[in-house]
């Protein structure tokens, strides 16, 4: 669950030069602060998506969320309801896991949906495509092991297919 | 674009270079003046200017800051874009206060930069400076062209951005080698730009329940911006105000939106705002927004403002609606649209006349702390800086004038002491407060609106900063009065320290070190006149006026004169302090 403050914007944009440092210069200059922010391909070769999370007032993310739907590059601005989304994010961590430890790691990875990927005499690759408060989680549970070294790719959203319509982008809300 | 011009681009189909397609363009979208300085980076361009017949005028300046400040002056006096040319580097880095200038206030600019050639880019090459980063927080919309082809197509859709919808200033940065490669010109006049649209809605919810907040309300003001001028919707404010019969503020972007001299007027609200119009909004229970966006400067502490009033706002751009101030009724859209169906609903309801019987009271209020309380200064042995606008206001009451000023005490004099009775005949930088804005603004001013009278109210602190721009005012024969409120000081600066921080003047006496400002002004070859006596000030005025020549006039003005009257920073908008005789905070006892 989304605590409250936490946005997530789903920002449909041209895949223009400079695009992405319009969008998160925007965030700054306006003194949001980005949690987290994903961007990447969509079905169009011209379009690209940035997933933004936010933590802010509900004022303050209409007012960004107005301020990005002026940026000439930007196609449409939604925000994500997470109980009408899918949220996903990949986790790449890398955990300390001698002999002893390590059936039980793989087993909690197993809870976890999370894959092995890679290993080493005293460690283990794993990665994870959850939601990211699971992610947060299998993180916490991990934490005693000692983690090497963990990287997260920021979080990426879409609504789900049931309340979808038109090019299955169906606006949940759109702001501005 | 006009449809002959458009045509002619349209037949055009030749090859041509890079640099000469920047010209066909710009002639495409009727740009007849342009202002700049040439360099590196952009030596193609200014070589076509020379080596193709082509219907442009490019006005050399004396520092890039200049052009743009010309280019604004030009486009917030005729409503046409703007046009400033500079090189890579440093000439664009110079394009930096105009083009954040022009931010803040809305107005349309085209920025052409040159840049190093494409395989120089991101190699800190001689002269390069990333200029599209730099000012991306600064404007509406920026190109960085990547080939040659792209030329027209990026400068058809700059002054379609910078022109429609809420206006502001757009960059073209194109690199040297595209510049120099030829390539088929065509000018397609079709917009590409599938996250821009400049269209509204034409239904337009909330007009009613504007028309009942109206209805219900006791004690309405409208409260105007600057975008009435944007959106050339004076007649229709003209024509609402008077349906409604309230009092009408304007903010310092908005004076001659509103004709100063209608009795609805109650002038300026804010900082150095009239006392009635403080009063009106702090008392009013709706405040009418229109094209206003409760600017600092405006509201003073913001929770304070206005607190017992609901809010309609009228705006072209939504992420103005609710930013500081909750919109319990809102309008997005042209106001030519809007305004004119709020006018409509309004008389069209039945109790409309009584409406204006109920809220007469408020009305005759208003009017008698306007007569009670109107801007005045106290006349003593050394000359005071209003009497010279008023001067001046007298002198070209009836004539077509245009008044520019910089950015200090002598721009609220200004603003305070001239009637401006219509709109894009006051330009002051607002936004940004830029000092040097006046001098350029001026002359841009002139050479859109040669029949004008152009007078630039300019501080001595200000005028140092653009003076330079003399010679481009000499060069071109730019009849632009200077008008330099010489006052010794930075005197706002000075103001805030003498009422706020213990009179400790720091580095703002100008005294000494401030040039002969006659013998500057004939060593650029304009008129040079100097007034320190009331009687000196009605020569002088009377002879700059005849003259049509570019002119610089040296006024000696008081320099503990202060602005008054004055809401302090963080105070509330009614709190206001007058010189008024004591000193002392005026009660807002009426
Ligand atoms: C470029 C710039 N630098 C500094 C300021 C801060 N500032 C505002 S008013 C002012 C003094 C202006 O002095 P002057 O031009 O002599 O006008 P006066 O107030 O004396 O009429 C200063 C320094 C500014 N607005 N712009
Ligand atoms: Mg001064």
């Amino acid at each position: 669950m989304a605590t409250p403050g936490h946005h997530t914007l789903s920002v449909l944009v041209e895949n223009k030069p400079g695009v992405l440092s319009r969008v998160s210069g925007l965030f700054s200059r306006r003194g949001f602060n980005i949690d987290s922010l994903a961007v990447g391909p969509t079905e169009r070769a011209d379009r690209s998506v940035i997933t933004i999370r936010v933590d802010c007032t509900r004022h303050s993310v209409e007012q960004v969320v107005k301020q990005l739907d002026k940026l000439i590059d930007v196609i449409r601005v939604l925000e994500v309801h997470p109980d009408m989304a899918i949220e996903r994010e990949l986790l790449l961590i890398k955990v300390q896991a001698d002999a002893t430890h390590r059936l039980e790691i793989m087993r909690m990875a197993e809870v976890f949906n999370a894959r092995v990927v890679d290993a080493g005499a005293d460690s283990l690759l794993l990665e994870c495509v959850e939601h990211p408060d699971r992610l947060a989680a299998l993180e916490e549970l991990l934490a005693p092991y000692t983690i090497v070294e963990a990287v997260r790719t920021g979080r990426v959203a879409m609504t789900r297919a049931s309340v979808a319509n038109d090019e299955g982008r169906a606006p949940l809300r759109i702001l501005g | 674009m006009s449809d002959t011009n458009l045509q002619k681009a349209r037949a055009r189909k030749e090859r041509m270079l890079g640099s000469e397609a920047i010209i066909r363009s710009l002639e495409a979208e009727d740009v007849t003046i342009c202002w700049g300085i040439p360099g590196g980076a952009i030596l193609p361009l200014y070589d076509a200017f020379m080596a193709i017949d082509h219907t442009i005028e490019h006005v050399l300046v004396r520092h890039e800051q200049g052009a743009g400040h010309m280019a604004q002056g030009y486009a917030r006096a005729t409503g046409k874009v703007g046009v400033c040319i500079a090189t890579s580097g440093p000439g664009a880095t110079n394009l930096v206060t105009p083009i954040a200038d022009a931010f803040l206030d809305s107005t349309p600019l085209v920025a052409i930069t040159g840049q190093v050639p494409t395989h120089l880019i991101g190699t800190d090459a001689f002269q390069e400076a990333d200029i599209t980063g730099i000012v991306m927080p600064i404007v509406k919309h920026s190109f960085l062209v990547q080939k040659a082809e792209d030329i027209p197509k990026a400068i058809h859709e700059a002054f379609h951005i910078a022109s429609t919808g809420r206006p502001g200033p757009v960059l073209v940065d194109i690199p040297k080698d595209l510049q120099l490669t030829e390539i088929d010109f065509e000018y397609v006049d079709t917009i590409d730009l599938v996250g821009y649209s400049a269209e509204f809605p034409r239904e337009l919810e909330g007009v009613e329940a504007a028309a009942d907040l109206i209805a219900h309300s006791r004690k309405p003001v409208l409260y105007v911006g600057g975008g009435v001028i944007n959106g050339e919707a004076s007649d229709d404010l003209i024509l609402l105000a008077e349906a409604l019969q309230v009092p009408v503020t304007t903010t310092l972007l908005a004076k001659g939106a509103f004709p100063d001299s209608h009795p609805l007027s109650v002038q300026m609200p804010g900082m150095h705002g009239s006392k009635y119009a403080n009063w009106t909004i702090h008392r009013s229970d709706l405040l009418i927004t229109v094209g206003a966006r409760f600017d600092d400067r405006v509201t003073g502490k913001l929770d304070a403002f206005a607190p017992g009033a609901k809010i309609i706002h009228f705006d072209i751009d939504p992420a103005e609606v609710s930013k500081n101030r909750f919109a319990d009724v809102s309008l997005v859209g042209e106001l030519r649209t809007t305004l004119p169906a709020l006018r409509d609903a309004v008389i069209a309801r039945k109790d409309n006349a009584a409406r204006v019987e109920a809220q007469g009271e408020w009305l005759r209020d208003v009017q008698s702390w306007k007569r009670d309380n109107p801007f005045r200064y106290k006349r003593g042995e050394k000359l005071k800086p209003q009497y010279v606008v008023e001067a001046f206001d007298k002198a070209l009451k009836g004539k077509d004038a245009i008044w520019v000023t910089g950015v200090g005490q002598h721009q609220m004099w200004a603003a305070q002491f001239l009637s401006i009775d219509g709109p894009r005949r006051w330009l002051t930088s607002g936004g940004l407060g830029t000092m040097g804005f006046g001098v350029p603004a001026a002359i841009g001013a002139q050479q859109g609106c040669p029949d004008a009278y152009v007078v630039n109210f300019d501080g001595d602190g200000c005028f140092q900063m653009t003076m330079q721009e003399l010679a481009t005012a000499r060069c071109y024969d730019v009849p632009a009065i200077h008008a330099v409120m010489n006052n010794g000081w930075l005197g706002m600066v000075r103001q805030w320290q003498e009422l706020f921080h213990g009179e400790r003047y720091s580095e703002t006496n100008l005294f000494g070190t401030i040039p002969d400002f006659v013998q500057l002004a004939e060593a650029y070859g304009v008129l040079a006149l100097r007034a320190e006596t009331e009687a000196e000030v009605d020569a002088v005025v009377a002879e700059a006026i005849a003259a049509r020549r570019p002119t610089v006039i040296d006024f000696r003005i008081d320099h503990e004169e202060k602005v008054y009257p004055m809401v302090p920073a963080g105070a509330a908008s009614h709190e206001m302090i007058d010189q008024a005789w004591d000193n002392e905070w005026v009660e807002e006892g009426v």
